[in-house]
């Protein structure tokens, strides 16, 4: 187990350091400097360059790269070009918008799921089911931004329920908080709860395929029970893979939304910040996505190891 | 020495302030949205407009101040001598005028932020506002002089802009975070991503405004923006970014829509040393090819006032030279044919992220083809622009909005990137840099459009207009945007 953990470790590591590089390298290729950005067209070459050097944009490609790398070892992410504020710190900021909202649209995706995908089973190729596939197409088809306009059409604008957009912050209670990132998580759920649906249903059609579901239903449990007791259990573990992917989907992937909804979460502080060539921002974010991607997985993978012996001996 | 009395003009708008406060006794907060969010609170070290519009006037005041309607009056400093020979200007500061932090704004503070800005290393967008200063002199705590290099007609206007604002050396380390001015409003907080409050200031020098906080809040999304404003969550949107809407808001009694004007002059910026445009044939083609009226509708819907040459039409200056860039797209043709251009040429059409460029340029890219230029449209972001077209010159034509006002000295400058290099022009802005006398300059502005009209170095297209939306009891607004800024001071809520 310890070997196998190192192994996983190392790949890790591996994984990080070039996702640096390629992040680095993709980010400074895209024509742009953000000196120039924030100066604009009536800027003289000699106040560019004494901004460039205040930045510390004066030094080669390769030394600002080492500067970054080194930089997040120590904990040090940089400080933004145009906010002059520490990355972290905004990181930090940002987050407490960005973290509640992608769990309250998982916990909302999962509650919506769950009964749907079991129902739809239960109910194989009945009018039910199919009404609820129906549904669960359509969640795919439409995207979430379009949800978004119409919930605030609905909501914000004719019923006066909610506004139509922004975050009042947590210091204002937790249901309140809770209660302006309601429409936004609704939007992002929706099309999620479809696809999780039909993965819990497909999931749960397969287990009572199974031998053990005949052996507990031989036993005299009703076909409700054995869907209870052994279906949905057993049918939970792809069903959790796919909560574990949308999580990063939707920490990461919300940038539409929270630009529809003026959020100041993680997605629009990039979308911002790739468009005033703020580098240091949209680095360190990606980055920082990108670890948080990488470390799920590892823990994933040690997870399945533990539960599966079989799995510490290949690789 | 020729006195200039400015004292009356004053104390009338102080007295119109004063009324206006009196009448308004009802709310006495405000939220007002705007697209793109300040990067930082310094208005004297970046180019963002949006730093303007929430700290001009609010938190930062200047030696002289816009008014909403273009006209520049004393703000920090109440009245002037010049020099007969228009090189010295001997400010008096207003008396008794403290910054947030309770030190006195003196003779000191102003040489400080005027030699910061014409430092080497200076960070000013506008520098040049600057160039002409040769020295400041503190006279007494409450005078200074300031002597320039060559009398320059602009000098009080160009110390009204947002670049030239009064700051102090005690608070000018955290300037970016934690702005403190002499203005009216002073800074609360700011959540970065979301919003910006402002807080009355009540050791304010001048009359206290009607309201007591603001908040700017930060809605890029058009869509967003019309969602917010229709469902009451904002009081004000300044520059309305989806005009497609506004005939909703004004069919709304809720509502108030406010047409007005910016320093904005929209143009088809042509590469004038790239061939063919280096042929005034090929440009005066490409003018008679526009359909002006055509690109306002479409892609304004209808608002935006027509311009044949790069001068606001709000001025006083303002020449209407439409008539020489008429819609004539046979003229085009037999243009392009006397130059050699008969089969029609190729060239790219470099769109910035505004929808006066990304819709224009459609429409542009059209009424071009119909005379037989093929444009490629190549849509950029600002920073990309910045770095290809403005930087690199590498580019056939563009569409930007010139926000600076009273910026035709740009066509003086053969570096600028669309490289118009007339000596004649160049004369003429110098003869006009050095002259003082209103009427004189009028009559050198004139010429200086017919010029660059005559030479077709661009394609003027319009005026951008300032579409405002807000409440309707919401009184006070800026109609017209001679800078970019949102003048709390004069904001009220009607009973």
């Amino acid at each position: 187990m310890l070997r196998y953990s190192l192994k996983r470790l190392l790949s890790l590591i591996i994984s990080l350091a070039v996702a640096s590089v390629v992040i680095f390298g993709v980010i400074e290729v895209a024509p742009g400097d953000p000196a120039s950005f924030m100066l604009g067209v009536n800027a003289q070459p000699d106040t560019l360059a004494a901004l460039r050097a205040e930045l510390g944009l004066d030094v080669s490609k390769l030394q600002r790269y080492f500067n970054w790398v080194g930089g997040m070892l120590t904990g040090d992410f940089g400080t933004s070009y145009t906010y002059r504020t520490p990355v972290s710190q905004m990181i930090a900021d940002r987050l407490w918008v960005s973290l509640p909202l992608a769990l309250y649209a998982l916990t909302l995706s999962t509650l919506i799921a769950f009964p749907a995908g079991i129902y739809a089973a239960a109910r194989r190729g009945k009018p039910g089911d199919l009404a609820v596939m129906g549904a669960t197409q359509l969640g795919i088809a439409v995207p979430n931004f379009w949800f978004a306009m119409m919930l605030v059409l609905i909501f914000a604008i004719n019923l006066r329920w909610f506004n139509a957009g922004g975050f009042v912050g947590w210091e204002t209670g937790f249901w309140t908080g809770l209660h302006s990132l309601t429409l936004p998580a609704i939007a992002l759920a929706l099309p999620q709860a479809a696809i999780l649906a039909r993965v819990m249903r497909s999931s749960l059609l397969d287990i009572l395929g199974e031998d053990f579901m005949r052996t507990a239903r031989a036993k005299g449990l009703s076909r409700r029970q054995a869907l209870w007791r052994h279906g949905v259990r057993n049918a939970l573990i792809p069903v959790l893979t796919i909560i574990g992917l949308q999580f990063s989907f939707l920490l990461a992937g919300s940038i539409i939304i929270e630009q529809v909804f003026y959020l100041p979460g993680l997605g629009r502080l990039v979308f911002q910040a790739i468009s005033a060539r703020d580098l240091i921002v949209v680095e360190s974010v990606v980055m920082l996505l990108v670890f948080a991607v990488i470390t799920v997985n590892f823990l994933v993978d040690l997870a399945y190891a533990a539960v599966d012996p079989r799995l510490r001996s290949r690789t | 020495m020729e006195m200039q009395s400015v004292r009356s003009f004053a104390s009338a708008l102080a007295l119109g302030a004063t009324l206006l406060a009196s009448q308004a006794m009802a709310k006495s907060d405000i939220t007002i949205a705007m697209q793109l969010e300040p990067p930082h609170l310094d208005p004297t070290s970046a180019a963002a407009q949006a730093i303007d519009s929430v700290v001009y006037t609010n938190i930062f005041e200047g030696l002289t101040r816009f008014m909403g309607d273009g006209s520049v009056v004393p703000g920090l400093a109440e009245s002037w001598e010049i020099s007969g020979d228009g090189t010295q200007y001997t400010f008096k500061l207003r008396e008794g005028v403290t910054f947030h932090d309770g030190t006195a704004m003196d003779a000191e503070d102003v040489k400080f932020s005027l030699d910061r800005a014409l430092t080497e290393d200076s960070a000013n967008a506008q520098k040049a506002l600057f160039a002409g200063i040769e020295s400041v002199e503190v006279i007494d705590p409450l005078t200074v002089k300031v002597t320039l290099a060559a009398p320059n007609g602009n000098f009080l206007f160009n110390l009204a802009w947002g670049d030239a604002v009064i700051v102090a050396s005690e608070s000018i380390g955290d300037i970016k975070t934690n702005p403190v001015g002499t203005g009216a409003f002073t800074f609360g907080e700011w959540v970065q991503g979301d919003s910006i409050t402002l807080n009355r200031n009540p050791e304010y020098w001048g009359d206290q405004p009607a309201l007591e906080t603001a908040t700017f809040k930060f809605i890029s999304d058009p869509t967003a923006a019309f969602a917010a404003m229709m469902a009451e969550d904002i009081d004000v949107f300044d520059n309305f970014p989806a005009p497609e809407n506004l005939p909703q808001f004004e069919a709304d009694p809720r509502f108030q829509v406010l047409v007005g004007s910016t320093e904005g002059e929209t143009i088809l910026s042509t590469n004038n040393k790239q061939p063919p445009f280096d042929d005034i044939r090929v440009r005066q083609a490409l003018a008679h090819a526009i359909d002006r009226q055509a690109i306002i509708d479409g892609a304004m819907f209808g608002y935006g006032t027509p311009i044949g040459t790069h001068f606001a039409p709000h001025n006083p200056a303002y020449v209407d030279l439409t008539g020489n860039s008429a819609h004539d797209p046979e003229k085009a043709k037999a243009l392009l044919a006397e130059a050699g251009f008969a089969d029609g040429i190729e060239t790219t059409l470099h769109l910035p992220p505004p929808s006066y460029a990304r819709r224009g340029g459609e429409i542009i890219a059209a009424q071009l083809a119909e005379v037989g230029i093929k444009a490629e449209i190549i849509n950029v972001e600002w920073a990309q622009w910045l770095e290809s077209v403005f930087k690199g010159k590498d580019f056939g034509l563009t569409i930007v909005s010139h926000t600076e006002p009273m910026d035709i000295g740009i066509y003086a400058r053969p570096d600028y990137y669309f490289q118009y290099d007339s000596l004649d022009f160049q004369t003429l802005m110098d003869t006009l840099n050095t002259t003082t006398d209103p009427e004189e300059r009028s009559k050198l502005l004139g010429e200086a459009q017919r010029l660059i009209a005559a030479d077709y170095v661009n394609g003027y297209l319009f005026q951008l207009a300032k579409l405002g939306v807000a409440k309707a009891g919401v009184q006070g607004l800026w109609e017209n945007a001679p800078t970019a800024a949102i003048d709390l001071t004069a904001i009220s809520w009607s009973e």
